[in-house]
């Protein structure tokens, strides 16, 4: 096809033809997040009563990460101004102009959608309108609507974060249950203290982004007193599952010492000098959270599995 | 290739990796919906008339 009229003729760089990598739109998907997401959706598909073709489960899986990526292709479309104002984002495919605006909407929307019906067709509904909702929740609710304008944005938009195990545990038994909702509060609740130690360290950067974090907002001393509080309920909420007798007296054991070590690390935030700049209990905070999660999943994860295969 | 439009070498090496990359996605779509279609089927897949 030939294009007539003033740009016939032209270099292709000078129109702006793309230059963006399959990497660049890899990137576009979050995929340090999305590998959480599939870890806590493979979780909460393996320890769910019943079973499911393996086939059909590696497809839940994949499409429960695209739709993860979706997510944050999404994210990062809507947020490029901010994210070229802070050094941590500022490297992403948009702000770097490796990507366009309007290339990063298409591909997300592109992956949502095919993501969304995949796992309808091929797996269940339910599991699908979780999936789709998750994506509007971190698209809609939280990212474009929550973030800037309120400081309650990570812990009403951590929903979105926590819902993949949910989504792997439907897509076995075709239903939300307790069990499930337990494995959603965990990663909900861990969600705030886990963000607000990053906001913290990060708090000039979040500033110049004039995005409303907790510390810029309530002030450190409120958020450290926030971060204590979540921690505790999250430590709690972590043992449920052996309260309510789905994971063994050993989850029991490991997820009590994790969540002291959680509830501890806050403490040493909560206790850390206001003039502090350094503020290493808040990037100890940061990874120890990091840990906590991956530990409680993966720990419930080898329980479920002995308990299916082992006996 | 859009007549007319000369392109830079990068955005011609851009896109035939885009263009590989879709590719591979679209014949990885095929295999999961093939394989998926038949798993779904089970055993029921021979029960048909002749």
């Amino acid at each position: 096809m030939a294009i007539t009229g003033e740009i016939e003729g032209m270099k292709g760089s000078e129109i702006g033809l793309s230059e963006a990598d399959p990497a660049d739109f890899f990137a576009l998907m979050k995929p340090r997040v999305m590998s959480l997401v599939v870890f806590t959706a493979f979780v909460g598909m393996m320890i769910a009563p019943g079973t499911v073709h393996p086939f059909l489960g590696v497809v839940s899986i994949l499409c429960i990460a695209i739709g993860g990526g979706a997510s944050g292709a999404l994210n990062m479309w809507y947020e490029a101004d901010i994210d070229a104002k802070m050094s941590r984002t500022a490297k992403r495919p948009i702000p770097a102009g490796r990507v366009t605006r309007d290339e990063a909407l298409t591909f997300a929307l592109v992956l949502a959608a095919l993501s969304v019906l995949t796992l309808g067709t091929l797996v269940n509904w339910l599991s699908a309108a979780l999936l789709a909702f998750t994506i509007f929740f971190y698209a809609v609710v939280y990212t474009i609507w929550l973030k800037r304008s309120t400081p309650q944005n990570i812990v009403i938009g951590g929903a979105a974060g926590a819902l993949p195990p949910m989504i792997g545990w439907s897509c076995v038994t075709g239903s939300v249950s307790l069990e499930s909702i337990v494995l959603f509060l965990i990663i909900f609740l861990w969600t705030p203290p886990h963000f607000w130690a990053l906001a913290l360290f990060k708090l000039k950067d979040y500033g110049v982004a004039e995005v409303p974090m907790m510390p810029n907002v309530a002030g450190v001393k409120s958020t450290k007193r926030q971060i204590v509080a979540y921690a505790v309920a999250t430590a709690i909420v972590g043992v449920l599952p052996y309260l309510m007798g789905y994971a063994s007296p050993a989850y029991g054991v490991i997820a009590t010492a994790l969540g002291l070590g959680f509830v501890w690390n806050a403490i040493k935030v909560y206790r850390m000098a206001e003039d502090d700049t350094v503020m290493k209990p808040a990037k100890s905070l940061f990874k120890f959270s990091l840990l906590y999660l991956f530990a409680v999943f993966a720990t419930l994860l080898v329980d479920g599995t002995i308990a299916r295969f082992g006996a | 290739m859009v007549d007319g439009i000369e392109m830079t070498e990068t955005q011609k090496k851009t896109r035939r990796r885009r263009s590989i990359a879709i590719a591979i996605v679209l014949a990885a779509l095929v295999v999961v919906f093939y394989v998926s279609t038949i798993v779904k089927f089970g055993p029921a897949i021979l029960d048909r008339p002749f």
